[in-house]
């Protein structure tokens, strides 16, 4: 565990120090790079284009976060039950649309750039969210819940006090999945002119430089790492706070 | 009181002599939004921006009267609590009055003699479409079929498709007129396409099931092989196919024979090693998750009858592990569908070519060219997995 905390803290100073002076590493992607040309990428700011495309992914996670946290709630209501099935057929449906397409298909309705990405990203993060949030809700156990309209809760208050809290960590795992999807995702978003690190390696591609996919591949890699751990971390922390207040 | 926390729903009360369906009221906004809005859009020529048409005016008047009269009538019963027994053909029987009606408004709004206007489906169609497919989804969650016959309604929906493609229903339409002008572009990207796919999932099968056998067995191995898998699936897809062109480049210059057999740094190779990294992750890990199910008194069962290791593997431990590592399969076979249109941007092939294409030249009718075909194969291949996995866990079940 320990070790794996290195790692970690030297992956993480070893990106910012690549961001920030990417050229101290020119030495190690000039490995990849053809005879004169290019070893780091030289049409942009590499720091600007990572944290574009972490504003993109965290925009399009928190927007798809509340509507999957919003829509799980209501169907999980006794009002909102009648969508139940319906809502479980769309998330499977809605996970068989390749990402490529979603974007393409969302660039005739509004343009390049940013745009189609952030559309992409966020049905992308609804399904795992919704899907988690969905499990959490509906497996909560008995004899909790049973307490909770014994001590006479209203139904806002058993949700936020004891539906919510308890279904936490599963819901939280959805939006970890989201993320790691769409630090990927954004990436694809580059073919319809986002700007994010995706540029990065489809420069690389069009221009036969495998240094540009070499350290734009990375750097996407090790945030997702890092991100992932972070947040599985945040996971564990939430996990133990509701074993602690659980009264069993 | 109530028994569990999602099931509260409320007993019905006939205090109110009309009760309304939630999702038909929801069908009904979307109806009344899709009617106002442009039904279908017709442009000078491929590329320029076109003009957007109405219900009315994008059909002949019989046609136009037919549409509305067969979507008034099923938001209808979409709206009132009518048996599901109802609402699923009413639903399927709309679906294909927009089908069929597509072509006709291509057919109408098409001057004769003109090769250059292309006529497409505006966002009036496709928001009539997905509110139909909505109340035939629902019904359809509702009737809860079984395995066979979802197959068997996957079936007759290519059927249908089929029959309308072949009988020239739709050629009016732009996007026939972009496959009509790449039609053996077309049949040969879509072969590579599902050679990428299905080749990279026989492939993570092959060396993936003996993989998690071995970190199910050898408990040492499991951590690392995980982990690695884990980590590879980190690395953007864009990324993994171009990095992966410099080691192929090096094995086609350098190992006799691998030229000779389609190895090259640029184009498939490349894009089917990276779909095979990609699909290790879920076949190994479902299987290291379905050999760990086994329950302990079958494992030893079979001990005490005298079966060797490898018996007890073949007939007992993958039998019952069988659903679960068809669910990572599932998940290998659609993501690889979606995934290998990216193949195009390393000259992989596929139908991604159509979609790359058509961002270029802003044709988005060749971007629905290679997209629409992509989803739907994906879509079916999600629909055949899940019944073979439903199957199974019966089967399982029961012997």
């Amino acid at each position: 565990m320990k070790a794996g905390t290195i790692i970690r803290v030297i992956a993480f100073a070893l990106l910012v120090a690549f961001l920030v002076q990417p050229y101290w590493f020119e030495p190690f992607f000039a490995l990849f790079a053809n005879d004169g040309a290019p070893a780091i990428y030289n049409q942009g700011d590499l720091l600007t284009l990572t944290l574009l495309h972490l504003q993109i992914v965290f925009a399009a996670t928190v927007a798809a976060m509340i509507v999957a946290v919003g829509l799980a709630i209501l169907v999980t209501r006794p009002s909102g039950s009648e969508f139940l099935p319906l809502s479980r057929s769309l998330v499977n449906i809605g996970q068989t649309f390749p990402p490529v397409a979603v974007l393409a298909l969302a660039v005739p309705a509004v343009g390049f750039g940013a745009k189609p990405t952030l559309i992409a990203l966020f049905l992308y993060g609804l399904l795992p969210i919704f899907e988690n949030a969905l499990t959490g809700l509906t497996t909560l156990p008995k004899p909790v819940v049973e307490a909770s309209r014994g001590m006479g809760m209203t139904s806002l208050q058993r949700l936020r006090k004891v539906e919510l809290p308890l279904a936490a960590p599963v819901i939280l795992a959805g939006i970890r999945l989201s993320v790691t999807i769409g630090l990927a995702t954004a990436t694809i978003g580059s073919t319809v002119a986002a700007k994010t690190l995706g540029e990065v390696i489809i420069a690389g591609l069009n221009s036969n430089n495998l240094a540009f996919v070499v350290q734009g591949g990375l750097v996407v890699a090790v945030l997702a790492v890092l991100i992932y751990d972070l947040l599985s971390a945040l996971e564990r922390m939430i996990a133990r706070r509701m074993g602690r207040g659980e009264p069993a | 009181m109530a028994d569990t926390v999602a099931d509260g729903a409320p007993q019905r009360r006939l205090s109110w002599p009309l009760q309304f369906d939630k999702l038909g009221v929801v069908i009904a906004v979307l109806t009344g939004f899709a009617l106002v809005a442009p039904f279908a859009t017709m442009r000078a020529n491929r590329i320029v921006a076109g003009e957007a048409m109405g219900v009315v005016a994008s059909l002949p008047v019989w046609a136009a009267a037919m549409l509305l009269a067969s979507v008034l009538a099923t938001t209808i019963i979409a709206i009132l609590r009518t048996p599901t027994a109802l609402r699923f053909p009413a639903g399927i029987a709309t679906l294909a009055v927009l089908a069929i009606l597509i072509g006709v408004a291509g057919e109408h709004l098409t001057p004769d003699d003109n090769n250059y206007a292309r006529v497409s489906p505006a966002y009036g169609f496709w928001l009539l479409l997905f509110a139909f497919a909505l109340l035939t989804t629902d019904a359809m969650a509702r009737l809860k079929l079984g395995p066979l016959a979802r197959i068997g309604m996957l079936g007759l929906t290519a059927l249908a498709v089929g029959l309308l493609l072949v009988s020239g229903q739709w050629d009016s339409l732009s996007i026939m007129k972009e496959y009509s002008s790449r039609a053996e572009t077309f049949s040969s990207e879509l072969i590579r396409h599902l050679l990428l796919a299905f080749g990279s999932l026989a492939a993570a099968v092959l060396v993936g099931l003996p993989l998690g056998i071995a970190a199910h067995r050898i408990a040492r191995v499991r951590a690392p092989v995980l982990n690695v898998l884990n980590i590879i699936q980190t690395i953007p897809s864009i990324a993994l196919f171009g990095i992966l062109i410099a080691p192929l480049a090096w094995i086609a210059a350098n190992v006799p024979g691998a030229a000779a057999i389609g190895i090259r740094g640029i184009g498939a190779a490349p894009a089917f090693v990276a779909l095979f990294l990609y699909s290790l992750l879920p076949v190994v890990a479902n299987t290291v998750v379905g050999l760990a199910g086994v329950p302990r008194q079958a494992n030893d069962a079979a001990r005490g009858m005298g079966m060797t290791d490898r018996q007890r593997l073949a007939k007992v431990e993958f039998p019952l592990a069988f659903p679960v590592i068809l669910t990572g399969i599932r998940i290998v076979l659609v993501q690889n569908i979606g995934m290998a249109t990216i193949a195009a941007l390393i000259g992989g092939g596929g139908l991604g070519v159509f979609v790359f294409q058509g961002i270029g030249q802003t044709a988005m009718d060749l971007v629905l060219l290679g997209a629409l075909p992509t989803v739907a194969m994906a879509f079916a291949a999600a629909v055949v997995l899940d019944a073979i996995i439903e199957m199974t866990e019966r089967r399982g079940r029961t012997s």
